[in-house]
């Protein structure tokens, strides 16, 4: 049998039902694997052995005594540190959390639970999921395991890492601009962005409400499927999720049929600014859609151009707002307390000690955003242009099925080559954001090395509200093609560690 | 002239007034705590109004129901869509350092209240009715009597946060000259009937689910533009509301006087003194950088929703009152004394119970207000119900109770002895009605003051006052006084 | 479309005051040319906002979602206060709060 470590969530969880492997077997597996390479990668923040055995245990009696195991029975899982687990340290990779331990689990928590998923710990990420590299962790950075000295995108870095080191066979991410679908496409995984609406936020920690989306990261689109349907679904704890049947993406995994498709690939997200190398794998990929039989086509959505500008008002905005809660009275960090100083002064002096750089700076941009005499300028003008690009997306859907974009302009970059610049930080959100401004799902899945640099490279599908299934139709696939082409998955190509 | 006069032979004021009005729902505005009025601290918060990180607002619909009803019992517009917003601010008793409210999308606009003051009708425009979050409360430690003012520390109990709360903005009030201050208690007092009638909230400003803070300008008389308004906050009695608007307006009167300029600020009333004090100027105001609140959808009431709520509203106090004093056949000012005196229900279910108009109105307005009074409680708070009332009342017309009797009677109910059956029993207050009981006492009255009955058969009638005097006396009161003067005269000019 | 204003050290302090940020001069001056940068980037957002876009606040057209009217267990005094920093009287103690009277 092949390492436990190698096989994916669905050759997993069959293999545990089976009782050809045990939970524990599978879960100890992994933590071997966390304990041998994790030092190098920096994948995780905490990592809940006892916690993880516990429940792997309760799966193997299930199994025993004839209980009904869910389809990811026994399969462990790296849960995004942004997510809240009742007992369990979440820090959102800020300093300003340090040591809290919530009080209640998260809904998509709830749901893993349900599922028998074991979950392994909790991954590292930019502070408070504002970033694209996971360097603005107040707890270092994560290392992309294709190049130890790269970025593993963010800020669901420490998940994408963790899947693609073979520490977990499944990771949550979190996706408010691209923070799961990037660190999918530059570490050669398969993340997935859910219709907003699709997974509840419930204990998710907002960094902006209305782009947030908790979603999939796995090895394969099937895995990324099982995932994805074990957490989506109506919560009535969230207002703001959909109250409708959740489109069968595991099936659409296991179909995988491209025929009849009509993929339309959008002239904006294309062009200058792109890496060579990231735009030939994506041609490739496009032909070889077409070859399958898909009826490709381009299409112009204008206001794309504006997404990335419009991103940066919205989600520094109610980031401002949703990170104020932050104040040294309730919980978490406290700085300044002598007994003189003021409840306004602690919370100043806590908020400037326990921020990292990038959070202070949306703070402050969101901050001027909302503020009274600009806000119709700026956020009142991105909440339109938010119209607009949903506008574009609805007419690009009216003649395609799916669109189709590279998912970042370029491979990873190197640690510490863009965090002095934060306008070139950004635009390595440039492809994913127009899918979090309108709420459609979306998903990036690996679509060969880049001939400049061998690093990876994503193709990006997005698809209309509550259509997700599309994505993992597509997704399987182009998967299927490019795997008989390449003969083995794209990812068993990663370095040893 | 007063000071107070003085202002207004000069200066005419305009008030606002905001109030803020905590609904009796079971359950908090945005999640599932209880909302218990004196809870131990702390033990009716859960994730969401405590803002842990990660929680997100689900909100109430009796919440919204209540809202609208309000809107309508105020004749206001409701929106047919509206979203709620965040109002950003940080202060420790709020949890996120925000507040979920309402900001350019209230869900109730533009309605009144005619309130009525000694007799007339004022008509005061409804601006807004919007629903929004309470806060938490601050216990503040180390200063004097738990005031913020040096204080070292604060001790924060989250119970409170997340109650929802109904604001209710007037229009600016002008005109009212002289009579802002009974203007703006009759407003206050009318709301709280109003709500109080919808039965949305117990509206008990003691408690503080009532608070209401003030807003008055001074312009010169004949003045084409209004003046710079103060909001006076902490306003949480009716007498309060009373006093803060007089105090403002003689304020801002000597400011103005003195050639000075009112500033545009938010003061601070006090009790002990009467008086309002400067707090935050609108230089230091906050800009609270409104936006969508996005963890919460639009609200869209459906037309058929609210249609169905405005059929069903009660009949409002103002309309009750005004069919009451038909029925009753009082006079404004009366029925105007009941509503202050709280009187209004009490003797509406004393005249149900069988009572005349007067009679009912009589009791509850004069022993039982008395009395309230002495016990600084309201009239309903007392030990007798309206079926008391109307049995005592029915024992007088019958004959069997004197007014002096039917009065101990009354003092037995209030001091828990029974029902007035068995206080007249108890204390055997029954009216002595058998005339030949009567008669053996009105013979020994005659026989001992022989003088006086001679006088009487001569025609001085009104000298049979000192028999009848003679006749209560041995009866101990309990005996019809005009029963026994009847009997006397009978006896002495037959 | 109008001309956006450029960010000053002192706007960047008011924001910061707004924001409760206790910043250096260093990070003031530093984060004020920051800003400056990102929000001339950000502002040619207005070049198509023009009046007849409606706003777009909520990705998901939904309306009316609420819960009905029921008391949900709320968490244990205990879990409340575990994570706080101080606690007094099953309250949450906080320093003095400044005197808005």
């Amino acid at each position: 049998m092949t390492e436990l470590i190698r096989l994916t969530a669905a050759q997993l969880a069959a293999a545990i039902a089976s009782g050809e492997a045990s939970a524990v077997e599978v879960v100890r597996a992994h933590l071997d694997r966390i304990a041998a390479i994790d030092a190098k990668v920096h994948a995780f923040l905490h990592i809940d052995t006892d916690g993880a055995l516990a429940t792997a245990r309760t799966v193997d009696k299930k199994r025993t005594d004839g209980e009904k195991l869910g389809p990811l029975a026994g399969v462990p899982l790296a849960l995004k540190d942004v997510l809240t687990q009742k007992g369990i340290p979440t820090t959102c990779g800020s300093k300003i959390l340090e040591g809290w331990i919530p009080p209640y689990d998260s809904t998509v928590v709830r749901k893993l639970r349900e599922a028998d998923v074991v979950i392994l710990g909790k991954t590292n990420m930019d502070e408070f999921a504002m970033g694209s590299s996971t360097e603005n962790s107040a707890f270092g950075a994560t290392r992309n395991p294709w190049d130890l000295e790269r970025i593993p995108g963010g800020s669901s870095g420490g998940s994408s890492a963790s899947v693609a080191a073979y520490e977990a066979p499944l990771a949550i991410g979190t996706d408010t601009g691209g923070s799961i679908r990037q660190p999918a496409a530059v570490t050669g995984i398969v993340g997935v962005k859910p219709t907003y609406g699709g997974v509840s936020r419930y204990g998710l920690v907002a960094f902006s409400s209305s782009l947030d989306q908790a979603g999939p990261l796995a090895r394969s689109v099937l895995d990324a499927a099982l995932l994805h349907a074990a957490i989506a679904g109506h919560d009535p704890l969230d207002a703001t999720s959909i109250d409708a049947p959740v489109p069968d993406v595991v099936a659409a995994a296991r179909a995988g049929d491209m025929s009849g498709l009509r993929v339309g690939v959008v002239r904006e997200l294309n062009g200058d600014g792109y890496d060579p190398g990231v735009r030939q794998r994506f041609s490739e990929a496009v032909e070889l859609l077409a070859s399958l039989g898909a009826d490709v086509g381009e299409v112009s959505c204008p206001h794309f151009d504006y997404a990335m500008p419009a991103y940066y008002l919205i989600a520094p905005s109610e980031a401002s707002s949703n990170l104020a809660r932050f104040d040294a009275m309730r919980y978490g960090l406290r700085v300044g307390d002598d007994g003189t100083r003021s409840a306004e002064e602690v919370m100043a002096l806590t908020r400037a000690a326990g921020f990292g750089a990038e959070v202070k700076r949306r703070i402050m941009i969101g901050t001027y955003a909302l503020s009274s005499g600009y806000y119709d300028a700026y956020y009142g003008s991105a909440q339109k242009v938010r119209t607009l690009i949903s506008q574009d997306f609805a007419a690009a859907f009216e003649k395609f099925d799916v669109l189709v974009s590279p998912t970042t302009p370029t491979t990873a970059f190197r640690i510490g080559e863009r965090t002095d610049d934060p306008l070139k930080m950004y635009l390595a959100d440039l492809d994913t954001i127009p899918s979090n401004l309108a709420g459609n799902s979306s998903m990036s899945l690996p679509v060969g090395l880049s001939p400049d640099d061998g690093l990876p490279v994503g193709l990006q599908i997005m698809a209309p509200a509550l259509a997700d299934d599309r994505l993992y139709r597509v997704g399987a696939a182009l998967e299927k093609a490019l795997r008989e082409r390449w003969g083995h998955a794209l990812i068993e190509e990663v370095p040893a560690l | 002239m007063s000071v107070y006069d003085d202002v207004l032979a000069k200066y005419e004021p305009v008030l606002g007034l905001e109030t803020h009005v905590e609904l009796g729902t079971n359950s908090k505005m945005f999640c599932g705590c209880a909302t218990t009025f004196g809870a131990e601290p702390n033990t009716q918060v859960c994730p969401t109004c405590l803002g842990l990180p990660g929680s997100l607002p689900v909100t109430n619909a009796a919440a919204i129901e209540s809202t609208i009803r309000i809107g309508l019992a105020l004749h206001c517009t409701i929106a047919s869509w509206c979203r709620f917003a965040r109002k950003n601010y940080f202060y420790p008793d709020m949890p996120k350092d925000f507040q979920i409210s309402q900001y350019d999308e209230p869900l109730c606009v533009d309605g009144y209240l005619d309130v009525e003051v000694d007799g007339e009708m004022v008509r005061v425009g409804i601006e807004r009715v919007h629903l929004e979050e309470d806060t938490g409360k601050s216990l503040h430690v180390g200063g004097s009597t738990g005031r913020i003012h040096g204080a070292t520390h604060s001790l924060v109990d989250y119970n409170r946060a997340g109650i929802p709360l109904v604001e209710i903005v007037t229009k600016p009030v002008p005109g009212t000259g002289r009579l802002a201050p009974e203007v703006a208690r009759a407003y206050v007092t009318e709301l709280r009937e109003t709500v109080r009638a919808l039965g949305v909230s117990d509206v008990r400003m003691e408690e503080g689910s009532l608070r209401c803070d003030v807003n008055v300008s001074l312009n010169l008389v004949g003045a084409a533009e209004w003046g710079t308004r103060t909001e006076t906050k902490n306003v949480n009695s009716l007498r309060s509301i009373e006093r803060a608007v007089r105090s403002e307006i003689e304020r801002q009167g000597g400011v103005l006087d003195a050639g000075e300029r009112v500033v545009q600020e938010t003061r601070h009333f006090h009790e002990g003194t009467g008086t309002t004090r400067s707090g935050r100027s609108k230089e230091q105001a906050e800009d609270y950088r409104y936006f969508p609140e996005p963890d919460l959808v639009p609200i869209a009431p459906a037309r058929e929703w609210v249609e169905s709520l405005r059929a069903a509203l009660p009949e409002l106090p103002l309309e009750r009152r005004q069919r009451l004093r038909e029925e009753w056949g009082i006079s404004a000012l009366d029925m105007q004394a009941a509503l202050n005196a709280g009187a209004v229900s009490s003797i509406e279910s004393t005249i149900a119970a069988g009572a005349t108009a007067r009679d009912a109105y009589k009791w509850w307005m004069g022993e039982l207000a008395r009395n309230a009074n002495e016990r600084g409680v309201e009239v309903s708070e007392l030990l007798v119900t309206p079926g008391d009332v109307a049995r005592i009342s029915a024992l007088v017309a019958d004959g069997k109770l004197t007014d002096k009797l039917a009065r101990q009677v009354l003092e037995g109910v209030l001091a828990g002895e029974g029902s007035p059956d068995d206080v007249v029993t108890a204390r055997g207050l029954e009216v002595v009605s058998d005339d030949a009981a009567l008669g053996a006492a009105i013979d020994a009255a005659i026989a001992a003051n022989a003088e006086v009955a001679r006088k009487v058969r001569d025609g001085k009638v009104a000298a049979a006052g000192a028999l009848v005097g003679a006749v209560m006396k041995a009866t101990k009161g309990q005996a019809d006084a005009a029963r026994v003067r009847e009997l006397i005269l009978e006896k002495l000019l037959r | 479309m109008t001309a956006m204003p450029s960010i000053t050290r002192d706007e960047a302090a008011h924001l910061a005051r707004l924001a409760r940020l206790a910043l250096t001069d260093d990070e003031l001056e530093h984060l004020a040319g920051q800003l400056d940068v990102i929000i001339n980037a950000v502002a040619r957002v207005s070049e198509v906002a023009v009046a007849d876009v409606p706003p777009t606040s909520h990705a998901v057209p939904l309306t009316n979602v609420f819960r009905p009217d029921e008391v949900r267990p709320s968490l244990s005094p205990d879990e409340v206060l575990a994570a706080a920093p101080a606690s007094e009287q099953q309250r949450f103690r906080v320093p003095r709060i400044l005197d808005e009277e």
